[in-house]
Order: C-alpha cells, then structure tokens, then sequence
C-alpha cells in the first residue's frame, strides 16, 4: 500500500507552493509520485531519491580527491575550523529551515562570525532600499483577491516561479476578482522579451540599464510633470500613458526580480520602484513585492533580523551585531580577503560568487553543507552530505511575502544522513567546549 | 599641539579595526597608555602597542592632539572614527569608515581611501590627496540624517553614491565620479570638477550639485531653468541652472516650492 | 526547586491591600506561600527596599511580522547600541547579544522586561496568518511569559458573521482561530477601518459602513463583545478604536466605548470589564487641526471614571525617536504623509493589515508636548488604578524600556515641572493641557496595581499574577528604592530602572541587577471548547480552498518548534 501526504510545501523557490501531494512506498522511504508541483519543484522532489548521493561527510585530500570521513570527524573539523578562526565567514542558510538557521545563528555567536545568506547575491540590494524608503506590500492572497493592475520588473516568472502566476497573481479568481486574468491588466517591464512578456497586455522594453531612469520617470508623469521626449528608450507617451494604467486600478502590485536588483543601479532601482508604489497610494492602492528565489532566503533575513536585529550579512566579529554590506557583505569580505574560514550551508556560492571570491573560498578552511554534490562542496575541504528539508525533515520556511510556512517530511532521509539541525547542534556543543562556554 | 606618531611594526593578518585611533580616545594619555588601548582582529583584541611603536605625545584635550600614522594604512579600518577635534595625518592610504561619524577636527590622508569615508559625518574636514571609494559621505544604512554639517575634499576622483542623503556641509572631487551622486540628499553642496556618469541628484529634495565636466546621462526629473554667473570654489563660470528632481516631493517656502538645484558649466 | 524567603521589604500589593507595610515573601516549587511553608530558603534581604510582584506588560509590539519589519529596515535604530552577550562562566549564566533601541532584538526584549521588574507581556497584535512567525519571536524571547492577541475587527469571516447577527459563529469560529493560532484574546484595530485600507480607504467613524462588507465598526465591536462574553474568555474585547491620532477624535473614542455600555462580563476569570480600550492617548485628541490641538484626557477618562465594565491602558508618549507599527494600516499611512519617513505596509488577506513608520517625539514640537501631557492626565485622572495600566503601546508613543522615567513623571510633580519648562513650546503645551495644574503624585500603591494587580485581573490572569497572595505564581521584584526616603526625580527613575533581584514562577533570574537566568518562559494561549458547529467549520473550508493562499492544513500552528512551552488557559463554553 502506498501512502498519499497532502497539503506538502515545495521547498525550491520563493513561491513555496503548499498544495503538493506526494504517493510514497509504504515503508515510507520512497518518493513515487509528486502532484501539482512545476517541473522543477517536481525534480527537486525526485532528486532527493538519486543512486548516487553522497551519504558520507567527505574530506578533500591534498591530491584534490575525497575520502569519506564519520560525522564525528566532519563536526571535530568544523567545530576546530569555526573555533579557531579570527572571522569565520557562515554563509548560506536559505535552503534549510529557521530551525537550523537558529542553531546556526547560535554557533555564530559563540565563534564571532559573520552571518550572511543568498540575498547578498540576489535582494540584498531591495534590503537597502526597504531600508531607505520603506516597503508598502501585501501577503500574495491580497493580489489574488483584490489586484487587476500587475506589473512585472525585471523579472520572468514563467522560468523562475513557474506556478506564481497561477497560484496568485495574474491567472486566479479571488473574492473581488471573480473573472480572473480577464479581471486583471499585466504590464511587463524587461530589457528582453520573455514568455513572462508574451502575455503582456503592455510590454515596455527599457534600454538596459536605465530602469531607474524610467522608473523616476514614471513618478514624474504620475505628477503629471514635463518629461523629456524618450527615457530609457521609452517615448514620453507611453510614459505618461503607463501612469495612467497604473493609477486607474483599484488595486495594483509590482513584482520585481534580479533583472533590477543587481543590474545597474541595484538598490536605487528598487527604492524607485518602491518610491514609485508609495506614490501611487496618493491615488489608489498599490503594493510591490521582491520575488525571492530560494525557498527560506525570506526566513534567513527573518531569523537574522529577530535575533540580531539586520536581515543579511550580519558581523557579529566583535562580540555584537553590526551591518553594513560593502563591509559585512560575503564577496567584498572574501574579495578583500577579511575572512579566514568559509561555512557554507543550504546554498551554492561556488555557483553564484564571482570567481574571485570562489578562489578564495577554494583557498581557506572551509565546510560545506548541502545534500548535492555542487560547485561550491567541489571546492571545499570538507563536505558534510544532509537531509533534504522538506522532503526528509520538516521545519518553519517564510514565503516571499513572509508568510510562514512549516514544510513537512515526506520520506526519511538516507540510514545514518544527519539533517541540518543534528550536525549543527552538534558542532555547537562542540565549539562551546572549545571556546569554554558552558552548554 | 603635540603630536603622537605611530609607526607600524608589524602587519596583521586580517584587517585592524582601530576606531581608537582618535585625537579624543589619545588625549590626556600616555604613550603606554596609547600602546594599552585596544584595536581589533577579527574577533580576537590586541593593545594597539602590537602593531605601531607609539612615540611623541598626546595634548591634554583632542583639540590639542595630532596623531601622525607612518606607513601603509591600507588596511586599518575606521581611522578617526567619531572624533570631535584635533588631527590625523594619514602618510600612506587607508581603508574604509575614516572620518566615520566625525564631528569635528581634521583628518588628512596623503593616499587613497576605501568605501565609507565621512560616513554619518556632522563636522569637521576629511582631506584626502587621492580617490576615494564608494558611499562618500554617505549616511549609515538606513538613516535619513546623512552628512550634516563639514568639509570632505576629494582630490582624485570618487565612487558611488556620494553625499547619499546628505543634508548639510561640502563635498568636493576634484576628478571624476561613480554613479549616483547626492541620491534623497536634502541639503549641502556637492561640487564635482571633474565628470559624473549618470543618476545624478536622483530623488533629492533640496541641495545643490555643481558639474564642471559632463553628465553622460540626466535624470528625466531636472528642468532646464536658466544660465547663470556663478563662482564656485574660487573659480567663475557659467553654469546652466536644472532643478529636480520633480519626481520627488519638494517642500514649499512663501508659497514656492523649494527644489534640489543642478549647475553644469557651460 | 530552591525555596526563597524575602525579608523585611516594604510590600506593595493591592491584591493583598498592602500598602509599603514592612513584610516578608516566601516561594516555593515555583509559587507564593506562607512564609511559615519554607524549610530551608535562601533568605534575601530587602529591608530598605521595595518588593512587588512582577510586572505585567497588557500591551507591546514585540514580536512578529511588523515588529521585525521594523527592525529589518532600521538598522540605523540599533547604530552603536548593540552589545555582547554574557559569557559563561562557573557562576554566570550564559546570555545572547543585544541590540535595538525602540524595536529590540528578541533576547534584548525578554532581558530588559526582567530588569525592569517585568514577569509577563502580551503581544497586542497578531496577524492569524503569521502566527507561527509571532511564537518563533516568543519562543526566542526570553525570560517573560509571553501570549498573544489574534486580530479580528477586520477579518472578512467576523466581517460577515457579524453583518448576519451570527453571534454564535462568530463566537465559534473565533474559538478555532485561537485554537489554530494559539491566541490568548480578541484584538479589534481600527475595526471595519483596515479592511477599507485594502481599498486605501479607511473607517473614521464608528458608523462608517465598511466597503463592500456593509457593517459598521460599531457593529463589529458589539458582535466582538457578545462573542466573548459568550466563550467567556478570560480577557476582554481588546480595542484600538477608529481614528487614532487625529485631533478631535475623543468623540470618535467615546462613540466607541459607548459599544460596553448595557454589557457585563460573564466568565469564571473574575474579570469584570466588557472592554479593554488600549492607548487611549492617542484617542484623546481634541481641537480640530493641529493648530489648535488640545487634550480631552478629562471627558474620556471622566466616561471611563463612571463606568466599571471599561479598562484602559494609556499609551505614554516618552518623547523619543521611536517606530510606529499598527496593524492600523491606513494611519500609517497617514503618518507617513506627515513626516516623509518610509514607510512599510503589509496587508494580509482576509485578516488584516500592518503600517511602520519611524517618528521623533520631539520636544520641541507642540503636538509631541501635549501628546506627552494627555498620556500623564489620563493616568492622573484615574480614579481607579485598577482600571487604568501603564504602557506606552511600545513601541508607538516610546519604547517600554522608558517606563521607570513614566514612574518618574508619574510620581512626581517635580518631574513633570522639570519636562514642562524644557519644551520649548511650553507655553503651547500648558495651554493645549490641564497638566500644568495637576498635583497628584501616585503612590507605589497605585503604581502595584496599574502595572501588576490591575492588569493581571483585566487579563482574567488573576489566579496567577499581578500578587503576593499565596498560590499565585511566584514572580517578585525587588526594587532598590525606599519608599520612606525622599527620592529626588532621577532617583525615582534609576531605582525602576534595574531590579535588584527578580524572580519568575519561583527561578532565581536577576540577582544584584545582573541576568543570572534565561528562565523558563511559557507561552500562554486559550483553548476554548464551544459545541460543534458544522457550518463555521464548512465556511472555513470554503474561503481556504477559495481565498487563502496557504491550505488550511498549513495554517495551524503545531509543534515544540513554535511553543516548547504552552500553556493553555481552558474555557467552556459548550
Ligand atoms: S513554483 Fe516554486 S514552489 Fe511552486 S512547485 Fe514550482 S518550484 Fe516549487
Ligand atoms: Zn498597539
């Protein structure tokens, strides 16, 4: 007899879908069959149930090769390595759960690390303009209930949130939005056409690079003033007739993506953006919402935030939190080489850091946790193999729009795999012994 | 005055944090004591004294206080951080926050300096021979209170985000600049003799910027107003009036609403 | 567990009608007994000192979404304030770093409620669908017991419930959302008046109908208190009436405690009042722009004097840099029109929405002066302590760290003299206010019972806090202020400033001023059992598969990762 788990959270992407349904083998160590999840939440299902997984923490010989070490020796060397370190830089955290990320939090303290997720590659940047100018928003149901003006900036969910926009933004039927897309006008802003930017209603290609330009652009038409005759690429028109959409909406939202928060301009664009939404309030209501990638990259920052008050590149070196990334951000620490030690957890810097701050992980101390093997463990003295969570263990994860949500365990993870939280608690109760701080 | 010399002994492995290094945190002390106070690796405290030979001797009060650092500073972070008065003189380049929070006194730096100089600064002059990097007299994250009130003088170019949510005092580059200069600034006079890219006075509300060289790219929210004289750090010329950005709200004075102004020379 | 005996302290203790008499406390397995019941106990010597139970916060915004929200984009709010944690050491007890100034870090929180004094605190303001992100910041908060208000006055079942005169389904669905939330009471913020926000529009007056819904505020505070009489909840209603903050509005603020009048409580709590109103400072607003603002402390609290089924608590304003967070979402926005600070929101579907805006209490600002005022006469107009609580709706009007200079202003003419003369609108501010002729000075008597006995009873928590009785929880605080001495102002506020000893459910957590003790926190929620009703339970399943993003078998809070903790206060209403 197989067994059918309802109600199941895909722990892949920021939309964190939580209708998947999942058939396993009746000892409940199989996956059979995933419902209801996009292709690539489905893959990340199936992935958890690959021959070739690596079981066993791994230790780089001097020859480049792996040997397979215990866990025991995986928590003495990452314990040793965090211990001994002047500032261990504890990068990651936004694949596992708030959970793991708490222990980890803990271990950071007790060392005097640095504390830093994915958002420093991704929404980093819309952390700095929320602090800036604020950040008027909504949870995703508000824009499947109330919302008929959708813009998207900078971003293409049909690739990178597949089911966004059938869950909650363009294609539902909410309490106020009984004929769904037909209820709703979708304006799409890209320097590039996508399949998001087919199913515009308006499609404004902006020159690259000058998307703050018109996005300051459209607060100034909004305030019906002069505006030169092409912005970015834009003629004026157009400008002036996209406020206008936008301000004729009873209930509007803008998402936006990588394609703002890290090309030119970077935080300037989101503080427009959401200077933008804060203006258009003046005349009806308006929200804007980052689309975060990672799964629990949302509940890093909020962890982070509740404990240490910042919510991404955290310095806690000197025995208590400070903040400022340019200084505390990941790649300028490594790139300026201020870290002598890299924890890596739930995340693939190896794959996303520019190369400099690869080398440099490659040429330090250095741990990684995930259960794949990636780029990142590939250039890592140690790899610590784990469970995937929410699949294998459960734990709290917040959505994009911070809505929290507990993603379950379908399956038991591999004999003898530890989960996030087990090898970090126990390189915790090792490095207060090392550090004398009584457990 | 008197003056206190530290001269490097010995390079640390990562980064020193010497936020003591300060007229007011010398002032009154001895040079052992000087060689006592802290600065900071990473997570691990060493007595200044490890790293520099501390000579001369400090004033009875920061006013009275110069401190001489010989050598390579490049990797000494927040130099003359919060200090209220008496000097720095920095022979060789330094890294990131000097000047941070300053409020009074003066620091020179014969170098360059790294991000973060004159952040959260209320008084005082920062002079530095070189470039500086980016967030230039900048505000500390999140505050809408940036610089308040002295003198930054940048002699080569500098990064970006200069004057981010200025409101009061001087910056001048005597070169070129990064992107996004006096963004939200509400006051203050920026003064650029060299070029500036693009994104300039973006958002500001009040506050001048002067241009001597070129905009590669203006904000749409700046309307051409008028061209006239002016002399600007000792130099005349004519310069054409914008003002902006008229994305942003603006408050009114006698009835007038008061905007940022923009003067590129002619 | 230890036993303790606490000697020869000068006793305030409403619960026990003592009066600063010299006496001593003894404690054992975690409660108050009969200082004949000890055996063996450590013996701590208050004499010179002043001992009380331990402090009961009736309403903060420490934890969840807005409140992390505040602290996410203010990182300017912890510049240069952040601190290490105690390390270990034989005889220490480890403690987490700290950080934050009006919107602390979690450990910051539950640390600077003990120092003051404080055993228990409740969070004002729950967004059901965030509730498990509340008990994660409890769960990290250390030291206090903690619960939490679910908020309803704007949630779209409530809404419709109530548009029907369905009573006994708004009573049972709000039973199964503190269930699912693990709530302790019903919130109602700017009733009808958030769910316009979702329109940017908002509910000024009680009569206002809300869009599309088509009930009034003043219809939904009435359905609330008929439901909770009805469950017999130990807390009452908690409201945070329509138009806060605006000048004029005391008549809003009387139009909505009218809504108790010809209620009375019916539970096995001892509780007595229909209608907890909070902040009502910043309901107290006379004048009709703020030109001409002016205080109307006197009719509001002479309505509240006269009428026993209505508690309040004041809401202070502590004249700082401060963050303002609501789950009034169009004040906020409002605010943010005024002083151009940013500006977040979030709106949560079928619920409710949150503002944050940072503001300056300057006292250099008329309006902040009288601010200041209204929250003092309210507090000095009291006639009955046990109705009236100290607070500061922290963070809005000052963060609660600002409490023992609150004592200060409150027990001392003196002080409020010094305050008045260093306005610099002073002369505005005396005129705007009565506060100028006021000569009331509280007692610490008065202080006991509005910020332990009063609201311990208003929470229906008096069979555990807010006393020295025995078999009441034993959370004591022991003050190093003599009553019997002449206290300058400041000497007032630093004795309050910093417990000298303080216990919580009889552990030993601060002794000589210093934490020695992370505690053993609990968190508090009520579990009402009501008969079944299938149709809540099918409206419930309906508007989750139609209008919830989130299933309804995700909403539930389970789990030890949430509550290690609970403790749930039972209720029958079958
Ligand atoms: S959209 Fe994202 S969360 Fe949803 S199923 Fe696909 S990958 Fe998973
Ligand atoms: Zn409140």
């Amino acid at each position: 007899m197989t067994k059918t788990i309802t109600d199941v959270i895909c722990p892949f992407c920021g939309t964190l879908c939580d209708d998947i349904e999942v058939t396993v083998s009746d000892d409940g160590k199989k996956i059979l069959e995933v419902f209801n999840a996009c292709a690539i939440g489905n893959e990340k299902f199936h992935h958890a149930m690959a021959k070739d997984r690596p079981v066993r923490p791994r230790m780089q010989q001097a020859d480049g090769t792996y040997k397979e070490v215990s866990y025991d020796e995986a928590v003495e060397y990452t314990a040793q390595m965090l211990a001994n370190a002047k500032k261990p830089l504890m990068y990651g955290w936004s694949s596992t759960n708030c959970e793991a990320q708490s222990i980890g939090h803990e271990i950071a303290e007790a060392v005097g690390a640095v504390v830093d997720n994915t958002a420093a590659v991704c929404h980093g940047t819309t952390l700095i303009a929320v602090q800036d100018v604020g950040i008027p928003s909504c949870t995703l149901g508000e824009i499947k209930n109330r919302a008929d003006r959708i813009l998207f900036w900078g971003c293409n969910p049909a690739h990178a949130h597949p089911r966004h926009m059938s869950r909650y933004s363009i294609f539902p039927r909410g309490f106020f939005t009984g004929k769904g897309s037909q209820s709703r006008k979708l304006i799409v802003v890209d320097p590039r056409h996508s399949d998001t930017s087919k199913l515009a209603d308006v499609y404004y290609q902006v020159e690259q690079g000058r998307d703050y330009e018109l996005l300051q652009a459209f607060r100034t038409a909004l305030k019906g003033e002069w505006l030169p005759d092409v912005v970015a690429g834009i003629p004026k028109e157009r400008i002036y007739e996209g406020a206008e959409l936008m301000k004729s909406g009873r209930f509007g939202i803008i998402f936006f993506g990588m394609g703002v928060t890290q090309t030119l301009g970077k935080n300037h664009n989101i503080d427009a953006a959401i200077s933008l939404t804060k203006d258009l309030n003046e005349y009806t209501k308006f929200s804007i919402m980052p689309m975060r990638g990672h799964y629990n990259v949302t509940g890093s920052g909020e962890v982070l935030a509740w404990q240490f008050g910042f919510p991404y590149s955290v310095d806690l070196s000197r025995g208590y939190a400070r903040y400022n990334p340019g200084d505390t951000s990941s790649i300028d620490l490594l790139i300026r080489g201020e870290v002598d030690s890299v924890f890596t957890i739930a995340s693939d810097p190896g794959a996303h850091f520019p190369i400099s701050a690869v080398k440099r992980i490659a040429s330090l101390p250095s741990v990684a946790v995930d259960p794949h093997i990636t780029p990142t463990t590939e250039v890592s003295k140690l790899h610590v193999p784990v469970a995937f969570v929410g699949i294998e263990v459960g734990g709290n994860a917040y959505r994009m729009d911070n809505v929290p949500i507990d993603t379950r365990k379908v399956v038991d993870p591999p004999e003898g795999v530890l989960t996030d939280e087990q090898f970090l608690e126990r390189v915790l109760i090792r490095v207060k012994e090392l550090k004398g701080v009584k457990a | 005055m008197n003056t206190v010399t530290l001269t490097p002994k010995k390079q640390s492995d990562l980064y020193l944090e010497v936020n003591n290094i300060t007229p007011d945190m010398f002032a009154g002390k001895s040079t052992e004591q000087i060689a006592a106070l802290p600065v900071y690796v990473g997570n691990t405290e060493h007595p200044l004294g490890e790293f520099f030979t501390v000579t001369g001797a400090a004033g009875a009060s920061a006013a009275e206080t110069r401190i001489v650092i010989k050598g390579d500073s490049s990797r000494l972070k927040y130099i003359g951080m919060k200090m209220t008065a008496g000097e720095i003189e920095v022979e060789g380049s330094a890294d990131q926050y000097v000047g941070g929070w300053m409020a009074g006194g003066k620091i020179h730096v014969q170098g360059n300096v790294q991000a973060f100089a004159g952040v959260g600064m209320r008084g005082g002059e920062l002079l530095v021979d070189g470039n500086a990097g980016d967030y230039l007299g900048a505000a500390y994250r999140g505050d809408w209170r940036g610089m308040q009130g002295g003198k930054i003088y940048i002699k080569g170019n500098a990064g970006s985000d200069l004057g981010y949510f200025m409101n009061g005092g001087t910056i001048v580059v005597d070169g070129d600049v990064d992107v996004f200069v006096g963004t939200h600034a509400e006051g203050g006079t920026i003064i650029i003799k060299g070029n500036a890219k693009s994104k300039v006075g973006g958002q500001m509300v009040q506050g001048e910027i002067y241009v001597f060289g070129t905009i590669d790219v203006m904000l749409p929210g700046y309307i051409y107003r008028q061209e006239l004289e002016k002399e600007v750090e000792g130099m005349k010329g004519k310069f054409a009036l914008f003002e902006g950005d008229t994305a942003e709200r603006h408050p009114k004075r006698k009835g007038q609403l008061q905007y940022a102004k923009l003067y590129l020379k002619q | 567990m230890t036993e303790f005996l606490i000697k020869n302290g000068f006793v305030f203790d409403p619960t026990l009608k003592i009066k600063g008499d010299v006496a001593d406390v003894a404690i054992k397995n975690g409660k108050i007994v009969e200082t004949d019941a000890v055996k063996k106990p450590k013996v701590i010597d208050a004499s010179g000192k002043t001992v009380m139970a331990g402090g009961l916060e009736i309403h903060a915004h420490i934890a969840g979404p807005k409140v992390n929200v505040g602290r996410i984009y203010r990182p300017e709010d912890k510049l240069f304030n952040a601190t290490a944690g105690l390390k270990a050491t034989p005889t220490h007890m480890n403690t987490r770093m700290e950080g934050g100034f009006s919107i602390p870090t979690t450990y910051k929180t539950g640390y600077n409620y003990a120092r003051l004094g404080y055993t228990t605190a409740m969070e004002a303001a729950m967004p059901p669908l965030f509730a498990r992100h509340v008990h994660e910041e409890m769960r990290d908060t250390p030291i206090i017991d903690e619960g939490a208000y679910p908020v309803f006055g704007n949630n779209w079942f409530v809404l419709e419930y109530i548009k029907n005169r369905e009573i006994n389904n708004t009573a049972a669905y709000i039973a199964w959302l503190l269930e699912a939330t693990k709530g302790f009471a019903i919130k109602s913020v700017n009733p009808g008046g958030t769910e316009a926000w979702g329109w940017g529009l908002n509910c000024l007056q009680v009569t206002d109908p809300v869009p599309y819904f088509d009930v009034t505020p003043q219809e939904i505070t009435t359905g609330l208190i008929e439901a909770n009489e009805l469950l017999g909840l130990p807390h009452s209603l908690h409201i945070h009436g329509n138009n806060l903050g605006n000048p004029g509005n005391y008549t809003t603020t009387l139009d909505t405690l009218k809504a108790a009048e010809g209620h009375k409580a019916k539970n096995k709590f001892h509780r007595e009042q229909v209608l907890h109103h909070t902040h009502i400072q910043f309901h107290s607003y006379g004048g009709d722009k703020w030109a001409n603002f002016e205080s109307k402390a006197r009719p509001i609290m002479d309505y509240v004097n006269k009428h026993k089924n209505i508690t309040v608590d004041v809401g202070f304003v502590t004249l700082d840099e401060t963050t303002t967070m609501t789950a009034d979402g169009p004040f906020e926005h409002h605010l943010t029109e005024l002083n151009h600070l940013k500006w977040a929101n979030v709106d949560v579907e079928l619920e409710t929405a949150a503002g944050v805006v940072p503001y300056v209490y300057s006292p250099d600002i008329f309006v902040c002066g009288v601010q200041w005022a209204i929250g003092l006469e309210i507090a000095l107009l009291s006639k009955d302590p046990m109705r009236c609580f100290i607070t500061t709706d922290h963070p809005n009007a000052g963060p609660f760290t600002r409490y023992p200079r609150i004592l200060k202003w409150l027990m001392s003419q003196k002080a409020r003299d010094e305050q008045i003369k260093a306005f610099k609108n002073s002369d505005k501010v005396v005129n705007g206010s009565e506060i100028a002729s006021f000569d009331r000075e509280l007692t610490l008597y008065e202080v006991a019972a509005m910020t332990r006995a009063g609201p311990a009873k208003a929470l229906g928590l008096s069979h555990m806090y807010g006393g020295l009785k025995p078999g009441l929880d034993a959370d004591v605080a022991v003050y190093n202020f003599n009553p019997e001495k002449e206290n300058s102002p400041d000497e007032i506020e630093k004795a309050f400033s910093t417990v000298q000893y303080l216990f919580k459910t009889g552990e030993k957590i601060i002794k000589d001023g210093e934490i020695v003790s992370n505690g053993n926190k609990r968190t508090l929620w009520v579990h009402a059992k009501v008969e079944e009703n299938p149709q809540v339970m099918r409206d419930i399943e309906e508007k989750f598969v139609k209008y919830y993003t989130v299933t309804k078998g995700n909403y539930e809070v389970h789990g030890k990762h949430f509550i290690p903790n609970p403790l749930a206060i039972e209720v029958d209403a079958t």
